[in-house]
C-alpha cells in the first residue's frame, strides 16, 4: 500500500464529470444516488444520528430541561477524579487512570515496536516471530483480557514465576487496589506491541537503502544514521501508529470488563467501562452521555494530526 | 576481526529475537497447557510437568457448557459475522469507488464525515443505538447487531477500498466506457473483479473485528441462548472460584476462528492493516 502510494502519487487524473452540462449533472446525480446513497444513509442512521442524539442527551436533564448539571455531576463524581486517591491510594478516577494508561503504554509499545522492527528486519524466520508478537492483535480482546487475568494469577500465572528469584510473593496481581491497574496496562502492552512491530517493518521497507550507503560514505555512524535517516522518514508512520494507540488506550473496554470489571472498588475502572455502567447497569443515560463525549472529544483530538495528513492528501 | 565482530554482533541479535519470540509466547503456551491439561495438575502452575495427563476434556465442557455453551455461541456469531462482513463489503466498495472516480458537490464533506467517525468510540452510539433497536423491536435480535456493525464497518471499507481503487489503472474502465458500456456495467462487470484482493483483505479484517467484538453484542444482545461467542467468555469464568481449564479452552475456542482468518489470509490481513491506517 505504500509502494502503492508512491507510484501513483504524483499525477491526478481528472475527473470524469469536468463540465456542467443538464444532462452532466444529472448522471452525477444518479451516480451519487447509486453509489454513495446506501453507505450514507446507514451511516447517517446508525452511527451520525446517535452521536449528535448522545451530544443532545448530556446537556439535557431526565424530564428534557436543557441543563449543564450532568457535565457538573460527572467531572466532579469520585467516579471520574478522585484526589483523596492521592493520599489513600487507588483508585484515582477513571480520567487519570485513562491518563496514566497512555503515559505508560504509549511510550513503551511505541517504542518496543520500533526496536523489535529494526531488530527484526532481514533476520532469519523473522515472519514467524513477528507472526507470534501480532497475535495478540488477532485474538478478540475479550480473550485477551483473560489471558492478562491469567498470567497475573497467583496459581498459574507465569509472572509470578518470573517474580518468585527476585524475592516478591505470589499474589493475583489484578485483585489488589495498588497493582490491578498496572497489571491491565503491561498486559495490554504484550497484545498492542505487534501493531506497532508491523506498520514499522512495512515503513523500514519503504526506506531506500543507497540513504544508508551515503551516509556511510560520508562516516555517518549506526546512531547517526538512526536519528538522521530512519526517524524522520518513518515519521508519517509513527503519526499513525500514535494516532491508533491513543484511540485503543481511550476507548479500551473489553480487557477491563473481563480482566477485573474496573474493581477492585473502582481501582482499574476506565471512561469506556464507566460510561457502560452509567447507562446499562445504572439506566442513567445523561449522566453516561456525558461520559461518551469526554471520551469522544478525547479521540477527535487525538486523531486531528491524522485528519490533517489524510486531508493533505486529497 | 571485522568478519568477527559481524557474527558475534549477528549472534546477539538471534539470541534477543528468540527471547523475545519466548517472552511473547509464553502465555499462549500457558493457556494451551491448561487447556489440554486435568485441573488439578495446573494448581501449582502449568510448567510443572511432575504428572502430564493431556485430556481433551475441558474443550468438550466448554463446547457443551450447560449456561454458555461455546456449541451455541460460535453458530450465533457466524449468524451476525457473515452478514455483518458482506453487507458493508458490498456498500462500502461502491461508496470507495464513488469517492475515488467522481466528483460530488459534497465530496468533501463527506469524506470529512468518513474519516471523523474513523475515531468515534462505540460509547458515543450506544443508547441511542439502542433505543432505535428498541423503536424497531430490534433489540435481541441479530438483524439489529448486525445493522449497526455494517454501519460501523462503512467509514473504514470505504477509506480502505477508496485507497485501493486509486492504485488500479482507468484505461480498462475507460476502455469499456468508448465501447458504450454504463457506469454501473463497469462498475459490477470490470471494476469489481480488479478489486477482489483489495475486498479480501477488508473482509478478513471486518469479519475479525465483528466475531470478536464484544461491546456492541453486550448492549444489544440479552437471552441466553442468543448469546455470541465473546459474551459467552466472561460468563465462563465463575464468581467465586476460577475454572481455568474450561476458561482456557473456551478463549482458545473463540480465538481460533480469527486465528485462521489470520493464518489463510495473512498477506492480505497485515496489508489490510498497514494499508487502511496508512493513508
Amino acid at each position: 500500500m505504500i509502494q502503492a502510494r508512491n507510484r501513483g502519487g504524483l499525477e491526478k487524473p481528472p475527473s470524469y464529470h469536468c463540465g456542467g452540462g443538464l444532462l452532466n449533472r444529472r448522471a452525477r446525480l444518479s451516480h451519487y444516488l447509486f453509489f454513495m446513497l446506501p453507505a450514507v444513509a446507514l451511516l447517517a442512521f446508525f452511527v451520525i444520528y446517535p452521536s449528535v442524539r448522545t451530544i443532545y442527551l448530556s446537556f439535557f436533564d431526565e424530564s428534557g430541561r436543557p441543563t449543564l448539571n450532568n457535565y457538573v455531576e460527572v467531572l466532579s463524581s469520585r467516579d471520574t477524579f478522585n484526589p483523596s486517591g492521592f493520599e489513600k491510594g487507588f483508585p484515582l478516577g477513571t480520567l487519570l487512570h485513562n491518563l496514566i494508561w497512555i503515559g505508560i503504554h504509549l511510550p513503551v509499545s511505541v517504542l518496543l515496536g520500533l526496536l523489535l522492527a529494526i531488530l527484526l528486519r532481514n533476520m532469519p524466520s523473522s515472519s514467524f516471530v513477528k507472526s507470534v508478537i501480532f497475535l495478540g492483535m488477532v485474538m478478540p480482546m475479550i480473550v485477551g483480557g483473560v489471558m492478562i487475568r491469567f498470567m497475573f494469577d497467583k496459581n498459574v500465572g507465569v509472572v509470578n514465576l518470573f517474580l518468585q528469584p527476585f524475592g516478591i510473593d505470589s499474589r493475583t496481581w489484578t485483585a489488589y487496589p495498588d497493582s490491578a491497574l498496572f497489571s491491565l496496562i503491561f498486559g495490554s502492552i504484550w497484545l498492542w506491541t505487534g501493531f506497532s512491530m508491523v506498520l514499522y517493518s512495512a515503513g523500514l521497507e519503504t526506506i531506500p537503502k543507497e540513504y544508508y550507503e551515503a551516509a556511510q560514505i560520508d562516516g555517518a555512524g549506526r546512531l547517526r544514521q538512526f536519528v538522521a535517516i530512519t526517524v524522520p522518514l518513518l515519521k508519517p508512520i509513527t503519526t499513525v501508529v500514535v494516532t491508533m494507540t491513543l484511540l485503543w488506550e481511550l476507548k479500551v473496554f473489553d480487557i477491563v470488563y473481563v480482566a477485573t470489571m474496573g474493581g477492585p472498588g473502582g481501582a482499574s475502572n476506565v471512561l469506556a467501562l464507566q460510561m457502560y455502567t452509567y447507562a446499562f447497569r445504572e439506566f442513567n443515560f445523561n449522566r453516561s452521555a456525558v461520559v461518551a463525549v469526554i471520551i469522544t472529544v478525547s479521540t477527535l483530538v487525538a486523531s486531528v494530526p491524522m485528519i490533517k495528513s489524510s486531508l493533505a492528501q486529497e | 576481526m571485522m568478519m568477527k565482530r559481524k557474527t558475534v554482533l549477528k549472534l546477539i541479535r538471534i539470541v534477543a529475537m528468540w527471547l523475545v519470540a519466548l517472552v511473547w509466547i509464553l502465555p499462549f503456551i500457558g493457556v494451551f497447557m491448561t487447556a489440554i491439561r486435568p485441573m488439578d495438575e495446573i494448581l501449582d502452575g502449568w510448567w510443572n510437568f511432575k504428572e502430564f495427563n493431556p485430556t481433551l476434556e475441558n474443550f468438550a465442557k466448554a463446547w457443551a457448557h450447560p449456561t454458555a455453551s461455546l456449541a451455541q455461541g460460535t453458530r450465533n456469531s457466524l449468524v451476525v459475522a457473515i452478514p455483518a462482513t458482506v453487507i458493508p463489503l458490498l456498500v462500502a466498495t461502491m461508496a470507495g469507488y464513488g469517492f475515488s472516480r467522481y466528483d460530488f458537490p459534497s465530496k468533501k464533506l463527506t469524506f470529512i464525515l468518513v474519516i471523523l467517525t474513523l475515531a468515534l468510540p462505540q460509547q458515543m452510539i450506544a443508547v441511542p443505538v439502542f433505543q432505535i433497536l428498541n423503536a424497531f423491536g430490534l433489540v435481541d435480535r441479530y438483524l439489529g447487531l448486525i445493522l449497526i456493525h455494517s454501519a460501523w464497518g462503512i467509514p473504514w471499507i470505504t477509506f480502505f477500498m477508496r485507497n485501493f481503487f486509486s492504485t488500479i489503472p482507468r484505461n480498462i474502465e475507460e476502455a469499456a466506457r468508448i465501447d458504450g458500456a454504463s457506469d454501473f456495467l463497469v462498475f459490477f462487470r470490470i471494476v469489481f473483479p480488479l478489486a477482489l484482493p483489495g475486498i479480501a483483505s477488508a473482509a478478513a479484517l471486518q469479519f475479525t473485528w465483528v466475531w470478536s467484538d464484544f461491546f456492541l453484542a453486550l448492549i444489544t444482545i440479552y437471552s441466553p441462548n442468543k448469546l455470541l461467542a465473546t459474551q459467552r467468555i466472561p460468563l465462563m469464568r465463575g464468581v467465586y472460584h476460577v475454572d481455568w481449564g474450561l476458561l482456557a479452552a473456551g478463549a482458545i475456542m473463540v480465538m481460533v476462528v480469527p486465528l485462521l482468518v489470520y493464518v489463510v489470509l495473512q498477506k492480505q490481513y497485515v496489508k489490510g492493516m498497514v494499508g487502511w491506517s496508512l493513508k
